[in-house]
């Protein structure tokens, strides 16, 4: 139904239409749109109704209330916790002249909303606003010629506040936007023919100028906060359909077993429990949730005998050094290119100094606050499907192939959920439910279990890079060699658009793809002779894995830049230079460099060479700092830490950050934005890592895989923000994150005088790592 | 099954129930609360917190047939927009949430901690959240709610004292 371009919906007042209508089943629009089903808990907020969906027509994007003339954005994204949905109805409210307060936005849902792409690389205001701000301007085009005509002058002639058109020179000569709305706006608009993150629409309309904003780049307050703090937001989690069942699924003790025998009469205690099976997918239905989990544990399952299929933790990175190549950066896609290594390894072969080191990222797991939840309902050759997922559209579509609905049967409603930070677990328990409905005909709501959310949730990808520079007679770099060297990043692809990458579509036929990613280095240095590349290393388990991999936060980015960045640290070392001035030396971007200064100015750092020549003590203290350009931001952080000789912990006790996103649409949620994009990468560098034996992975809770707790968040994290009008609004949900590993090894190198090459920098590691030093 | 009468938010609930079916089922399922969420099922991440008889408690892990006459305190009862409590107050103000899901537990042990001790020092204010996990790194955001809770309601404002009077009323 999404596909219908160019449709031209005729806009119902949804409250005259949904008043006194007893069925929960309708239709709305003209053409391409199915019947489907709305909760009743939908039904009373009368604002779910299935839509018309063309990116050809205005009416797709904005919807008045003929009523109230407040706005309804509908926005093919979703927020995942950052307020991007506040930043939509800022871009909205500025083109509209209407204040933010009246701007509602719609995320997410495949009957209500284009299809943007869904969540995905910070592109919810780099990408996802731009068609909203074109709609946007293009409505008040349409609403101010209506005016014009209504009031008899010529628009030159009006101003729009706060939603009333009034001639300029004689004010009480208005009409609102309510009064101009009448039927919607039945208003065409250039479409560029594409769906997901590039879709573009533009109008007759000119967008304002950055210096006309009123609204974007003032502080303004999230909507989505005080549901989430009042407890009225309604998560994935809270939905209920009547007559709803609830399910577990079951997991086999070893990765790769599977169901052989099943006793059902080992739960036969519980009346309302029983055990579908589809394929090798098992799980336990239940009228009561209670039952479902007290069921799901006591079945009696026997699983086949399968092969241990991983190596065991200790030996991760050997392997990921001696597998055979799966693929490498000259086939893969998203930036990868041609490469020639012989020029770098000669120039480094030749040099008067050569520096080499490794670095060596474990799995880590999205390991979301809540575990996968969704509620299906799957009857009369519909399917009505409640998810958090990141990426609606696709899950619609993948849902459908699994399902064997055509895809306008099919609709994905999208509801907040415990974050999702890349191609999590999101999707899972979505296609189970849909799976377990469709087989029993009845509405099923799938939750897993928190050893599922750590243990099966698919992992950001293990790798080892290997760095390589030369200097040169006169310490200039001659010669500059990166090589990552770990798990795919698309084993797992980033959307549910196949179910072939889903666990339930591996279980029950679906063969996952062999498909090939990982990441190299964008920044400007300039090095004289470098080559930057990447190779991946096959899976171990190719089906139903819990080490399968994907896309988690700025996807690769921070395992590569922990070395590139690190790795830089160490040649400016080597060199006896100052690390910021050797990153000046070199780096090209003036945007990169302007971080770099504004961070280095922030932080009040002291120009030397690093470590720091005082490492006597049992609190050891330094300063790091690192710098990435990725999705539109421009990101330099340094980060002071303390080290505790005794004992290896490693506290960062400030944090600086200088952060360019371009055009600042949100100051107050850009701040927010980064500090958790700081915390989170502390987390990653100073905590997770997925443990895992040869049986299966032994990371299934907050004990066997912690976070990073209050008690280690930093004193303080400065932030320096750079507004750059004149530029595009950039990604702002990953780069500070991707900053956080290397600035933090570069402080405990300055600190300490040890350079610490393996995440997490585990308090262990630390101190075996200082004693080896001694 | 067993029926349990239930004390929540200042009236009374029967529910039938497993003796063994954790309180938050409950709360989640039969009352349709929003507030206390599924994180872990462990008592690990504090998801699930709400307030008995005036202790921060994990209610993934606490079975219905222990609850018994205490008094529960969910997120869904404490306050509303217009008369939020001085902790959900501050958490607004500070925007201390990213996607949500863990905030009630963060509201409800900050809500039971500075009820007991309007003047925890900032260190002790770490220490009482110690344990709760956010996946998002709302850390910063969280610690600077918490103060402002603190600040508000040691210095007894408006908020406060309103608040102190609608609570007498939910424990007479």
């Amino acid at each position: 139904m999404s596909r219908c371009d160019g449709t031209v919906l005729r806009l119902l007042d949804r409250r005259s239409f949904l008043k006194g209508t007893g069925t929960l089943v309708f239709a709305l629009g003209t053409s391409g749109v199915a019947m489907l089903k709305l909760s009743a808990a939908e039904a009373a907020t009368l604002t779910a109704a299935p839509r018309a969906i063309g990116p050809k027509s205005l009416d797709t994007w904005l919807a008045f209330d003929a009523a109230s003339g407040n706005v309804t954005a509908f926005f093919g994204k979703m927020d995942m916790g950052q307020g991007v949905d506040t930043a939509i109805a800022m871009v909205v409210a500025d083109e509209l002249d209407l204040d933010v307060a009246r701007v509602s936005v719609v995320m997410g849902d495949t009957a209500r909303t284009p299809n943007q792409g869904g969540a995905s690389g910070s592109s919810g205001c780099r990408l996802g606003a731009i068609a909203l701000r074109n709609a946007a301007a293009e409505a008040k085009r349409v609403l101010v010629s209506r005016a014009a005509e209504r009031l008899q002058v010529s628009t030159d002639q009006l101003q729009v506040v706060d939603g009333v058109v009034q001639v300029i020179n004689d004010r009480n000569r208005k009409v609102s936007y309510r009064e101009l709305i009448a039927d919607g706006f039945a208003t065409e608009l250039d479409w560029n023919n594409r769906y997901g993150n590039n879709l573009n629409v533009t109008g007759k309309a000119k967008p304002k100028t950055p210096d006309q904003y009123k609204v974007v780049g003032t502080p303004v307050a999230r909507k989505d906060i005080p549901g989430k703090v009042l407890a009225t937001t309604e998560f994935c989690h809270h939905v209920t359909l009547p007559g709803m069942l609830h399910a577990r699924s079951l997991r086999p003790p070893v990765a790769g077993s599977v169901p052989v025998a099943v006793d059902e009469s080992s739960i036969k205690h519980y009346a309302d429990a029983r055990v579908v099976r589809k394929g090798d997918y098992l799980a336990v239905v239940a009228d009561s949730e209670w039952h479902a989990i007290k069921a799901a544990r006591e079945l009696k399952v026997t699983w086949s005998d399968a092969p241990a299929p991983f190596p065991g933790m200790n030996k991760l990175f050997d392997y990921i050094r001696s597998a055979p190549t799966a693929s490498d950066s000259a086939k893969g896609g998203f930036g990868g290119t041609a490469y020639d290594t012989k020029p770098a390894l000669a120039a480094i072969g030749a040099a008067a100094k050569k520096i080499e080191a490794e670095y060596e990222v474990p799995f880590q797991s999205h390991a979301r606050m809540g575990p996968s939840v969704g509620v299906a309902d799957v009857s009369n050759g519909e399917a009505l499907i409640y998810s958090d997922t990141q990426k609606s559209h696709d899950t619609r579509d993948g849902l459908a192939k699994f399902l064997g609905l055509p895809p306008d049967k099919v609709r994905v409603v999208w509801k907040p959920g415990p974050g999702s930070y890349g191609r999590s677990d999101s999707d899972e328990a979505a296609f189970e439910a849909a799976l377990l409905s469709q087989i029993l005909g009845k509405p099923v709501r799938v939750q897993w279990m928190r050893n599922e959310g750590h243990g099966w949730d698919p992992k950001a990808p293990a790798c080892v890079i290997a760095c390589k520079a030369g200097l040169d007679a006169n310490g200039n770099v001659d010669g500059w060699y990166f090589h990552a060297r770990g798990f795919s990043g698309w084993d797992v692809n980033f959307n549910a658009a196949e179910p072939r990458d889903t666990l339930v579509g591996q279980l029950t036929g679906f063969v996952k793809a062999d498909a090939h990613n990982f990441g190299a280095p964008g920044e400007s240095y300039a090095f004289a002779n470098a080559v930057k590349f990447w190779e991946t290393v096959p899976t171990f388990l190719t089906r139903a894995s819990p080490l399968r991999t994907s896309h988690m936060r700025a996807p690769q980015e921070p395992q590569v830049h922990f070395a590139h960045e690190s790795f830089v640290d160490e040649v400016a070392a080597a060199a006896g230079i100052d690390p910021v001035a050797l990153r000046l030396q070199h780096l090209k971007d003036p945007r990169e460099i302007a971080v770099i200064e504004a961070v280095a100015k922030l932080s009040k750092w002291e120009a030397r060479p690093s470590p720091a020549k005082d490492r006597s003590g049992k609190l050891l203290r330094g300063r790091g700092i690192s710098l990435c350009n990725t999705f539109g931001g421009y990101v330099a952080t340094v980060v002071e830490v303390e080290v505790e000789r005794d004992t290896g912990r490693v506290w960062a006790r400030n944090v600086h950050v200088a952060h360019d996103c371009g055009l600042i649409l949100n100051p107050q949620a850009l701040r927010t934005t980064i500090e958790g994009n700081v915390v989170q990468g502390l987390s990653r560098t100073l905590c997770e890592e997925v443990r895992f034996d040869e049986r299966n992975v032994q990371s299934v809770d907050w004990l066997s895989y912690p976070i990073l707790d209050v008690m280690q968040a930093p004193q303080r994290i400065d932030i320096v923000t750079i507004n750059r009008p004149e530029q595009p609004a950039g990604g702002a949900g990953e780069p500070a994150h991707v900053t956080i590993p290397a600035a933090v090894a570069n402080a405990v190198f300055d600190a300490t005088g040890v350079r610490m090459r393996r995440l997490p920098l585990t308090p262990e590691r630390v101190l075996a790592a200082l004693k080896a030093n001694a | 099954m067993p029926r349990y009468s239930l004390m929540i938010d200042g009236s009374s609930h029967a529910i039938e129930a497993d003796a063994d079916m954790p309180l938050l089922y409950a709360l989640r399922g039969e009352l349709a609360h929003r507030g206390p969420k599924f994180g872990c099922g462990l008592a690990q991440c504090g998801a699930c917190t709400v307030i008995v008889d005036g202790v921060a408690t994990r209610s993934c892990i606490l079975p219905i047939s222990a609850v018994g006459k205490a008094s529960v305190r969910t997120l869904d009862g404490l306050g509303t927009a217009t008369k939020p409590h001085p902790v959900q107050a501050a958490f607004i103000a500070e925007e201390a949430a990213q996607c949500g899901y863990c905030t009630n537990g963060w509201i409800m042990t900050t809500v039971a901690g500075l009820e007991q001790n309007p003047h925890l020092t900032d260190d002790e204010i770490r220490s009482m959240l110690s344990g709760l996990k956010c996946r998002c790194g709302t850390h910063m955001a969280i610690l600077r709610a918490a103060q402002r809770a603190r600040d508000a309601m040691a210095a007894k404002t408006a908020d406060a004292a309103l608040f102190t009077d609608a609570m007498t009323e939910v424990r007479s």
